[in-house]
């Protein structure tokens, strides 16, 4: 009987060596007479377990990982494709796993299971159910039941999704948008790019579902040029989509008419802001525009258009299909739903955990992670990308929760997080959020312009100064940092201006130490571009 | 808005603008798509392309100009033979980039947004390439190696290299 393997195509486990565990696996199956069937999918997003290669058996599917191709020989010998486990790189049933077993996987259900290509495969896994519904509700009514399911926008602003396409559905335009937002810039995310190698017919879906639900017929995913791996994936899932009639002028003998397009980004941090994104999608250089007026009434070439990030599109099948209630069930407070948490950096398990909102720092750093990868102590940990505050331990007991993290001065944002161990310099990395602001600002608000600069060249003062702490100079200019960061955060039109202070200021305010004089910021200084 | 075109360009690059300019012209908002395609074709965005770009477009060369410059991934000088590019995000830096970068800097003999004295390899950073739980990453061209450390750069480098032998 053919064997089924499985073995992910994501771009990690490529990076890892998952090509040379294919061929190593058919060349040994091919020497022992063994028929074998590679399904390539996804990753299931444990990232320390990649290549991670499962063998389909009665019992479900059975891990070994990481494995390497001088392992497949021996993983053969022990008799892994009769379903052993006596090799020392089995880990059981996959879905058994720990870390697997206590997520709640709504969005990133087929994500390592299927084979991200196959549209069968998708539809076998409840695919395309989410659009059946919604193409037979009025549009009104798709956008009621997403208000309803609590959903916020999951880039990071958490602005609710229901409402934002109430707005495109009320306002008259020949024609609307739906625009992705898949320039996932920020340091420690990854799940968007996840979701494009390994499912990406769910995003294909999520945003067929807005468009049927406030009648846009265009449709763009604008993709960072840094993912060539997920924009490859989702040109082909694309063109299946459009031969198998769920994309095109006639979906589904609805005749409703929707198309997508990818487009591909630059290089700039800056369009993963959604009126930066316009512009650059309108052919320009991508300056945050003002707002009012909103997207949603004037957004792509001055059409109504709905701009979501990619994981806000991948909620809604599932919404659609099991209904508002069941996904509002998830989660605490206004944080309805599932959040999926990219942990990063260095972390013993890195990798996608998605769980109902509420869920511990604490937890996610420990009975995930398992602590760092150095094996020394956390000392901070930055939620919600580059923009987001330093957590020092007596922060770790929040919960993840929108507003939880708003009370305590920090961001949930999209749910990355990037874990640092005792090494980490925290005055060099209030210099780096400076910097990076400073590379990646549009230009157009003179505080985030010239005021990142500044602030690198007072932050470079601050811990290359000659003074011990505590003496007059030093103070004088943690107290300009203050006052420039102040104005930042007041005199900045989007949020790369305005809170890049909350990484600066939750450093300097958690980890007043590390803004003593450095020695190595002679260094630092180098390397300023 | 053919007549707006360089039409008698003899040379092949002036032919190569020319071309994916009245291509990409057509699509609503195509000017990055057109400045990856002329990239994509010459490696560079050389400046004698920005007035057929302009051209085609119905925009002033002073806007193509601001457009290719705004953008890091567009280049206006000729590209070394291989393309490093070192993760420098936050995600890395917590796993050791600082040091991978340090070490590249000085195989290659060369500083960050340089190339080697011989042509055979720029040093970039990159802003985050997803792979930061199996952080620090990089890039060689097309090829993305995650988990690195400083005592692989040597290694990576010599493999890319032999690739074009």
């Amino acid at each position: 009987m053919t064997v089924r393997i499985f073995l992910p195509r994501d771009s990690s486990a490529l990076a890892l060596g998952a090509e040379k565990v294919r061929k190593a696996i058919v060349s040994e199956a091919q020497r022992l007479g063994v028929p074998v069937e590679i399904v390539r999918t996804g990753s299931r997003g444990m990232f320390w377990l990649e290549p991670l290669v499962e063998v389909d058996t009665p019992a479900g599917r059975a891990g070994y990982g990481p494995v390497r191709e001088t392992d497949v020989p021996g993983l053969f010998a022990s008799g892994f494709h009769l379903g052993s486990t006596r090799h020392p790189l089995s880990l059981g049933l996959v879905d058994q796993l720990p870390y697997m077993k206590r997520q709640e996987r709504l969005t990133f259900a087929r994500n390592g299971v299927v084979d991200p290509l196959s549209l069968s495969d998708y539809l076998r896994h409840d695919g395309y159910r989410g659009l059946r519904a919604a193409l037979a509700m009025p549009p009104a009514a798709i956008v009621e039941t997403v208000t309803h399911s609590g959903l916020r926008g999951r880039g990071g602003a958490a602005f609710p999704t229901g409402v934002k396409w109430k707005t495109v559905l009320d306002t008259n335009a020949d024609r609307k948008y739906v625009v992705c937002n898949a320039d996932e810039g920020d340091s420690g995310t990854f799940a968007d790019r996840l979701v494009m190698e390994g499912d990406p017919f769910s995003l294909i879906e999520g945003m067929t579902i807005a468009a049927m639900a406030v009648s846009a017929t265009k449709g763009y995913l604008y993709v960072r040029s840094e993912y060539p791996h997920a924009m490859a994936t989702l040109e082909a899932a694309i063109q299946t989509a459009r031969h198998a009639g769920y994309l095109g002028d006639d979906i589904l003998g609805s005749g409703k008419q929707f198309d997508l397009e990818v487009r591909k980004g630059a290089g700039a941090y800056i369009c993963g802001e959604e009126t930066a994104l316009l512009e650059s999608l309108e052919g320009n250089r991508g300056i945050v525009r003002a707002r009012p007026p909103l997207p949603a009434v004037h957004g792509l070439f001055n059409q109504p258009t709905i701009v979501n990030n990619v994981l806000s599109f991948t909620s809604v099948p599932v919404i659609l299909h099991r209904g508002a209630d069941f996904y509002r069930d998830f989660g605490m407070g206004r944080s309805r739903g599932t959040i999926a948490i990219q942990l990063a950096g260095n972390i013993k398990h890195g990798g996608l955990i998605e769980k109902a909102f509420g869920v511990t720092l604490r937890e996610v750093l420990y009975e995930y992670g398992g602590g760092t990868a150095s094996g020394r102590p956390i000392k901070a940990v930055q939620v919600g990308g580059p923009l987001g505050a330093y957590l020092p331990e007596s922060r770790w007991d929040t919960p993840l929760d929108y507003e939880a993290f708003s009370a305590i001065g920090a961001v949930l944002g999209h749910g990355g997080i990037v874990v640092h161990d005792d090494s980490a310099n925290l005055g060099r990395l209030a210099r780096y959020a400076m910097e990076f602001c400073a590379i990646e600002s549009c230009g157009k608000c003179t505080p985030c312009r010239i005021g990142s600069t500044r602030g690198v060249e007072v932050i470079d003062k601050i811990i290359g100064s000659n003074g011990s702490n505590g003496s007059n100079g030093s103070m004088q200019q943690i107290q300009l940092l203050r006052d420039l960061c102040d104005t930042m955060v007041h005199g900045s039109l989007c949020a790369m201006g305005s809170m890049t202070p909350l990484p600066v200021l939750s450093a300097l305010d958690h980890f007043p130490d590390d803004f003593r004089r450095d020695d190595s910021g002679r260094d630092m200084e180098r390397r300023m571009p | 808005m053919d007549s707006r075109l360089p039409c008698t360009v003899a040379d092949p690059v002036a032919k190569t603008v020319v071309r994916i300019a009245a291509d990409k012209s057509a699509i609503p908002g195509g000017l990055v798509p057109a400045l990856h395609a002329v990239q994509e074709a010459l490696g560079w965005i050389p400046p004698e392309a920005v007035p057929a770009i302009a051209g085609a477009f119905n925009r002033s060369r002073a806007e193509v100009h601001g457009v290719v410059s705004f953008y890091h991934d567009f280049r206006t000088t000729p590209p070394a033979q291989h393309q490093l590019r070192i993760c420098r995000a936050e995600a890395c830096q917590s796993m050791g980039a600082d040091g991978v970068l340090a070490e590249a800097e000085r195989i290659l003999g060369c500083r960050m947004h340089e190339q080697t004295a011989d042509g055979s390899m720029s040093l970039e950073p990159v802003y985050c390439l997803g792979q930061c739980a199996v952080a620090p990453a990089l890039t060689v061209d097309e090829r993305l190696w995650v988990r690195v450390t400083p005592d692989r750069i040597a290694e990576i480098l010599d493999q890319a290299r032999q690739e074009t032998l």
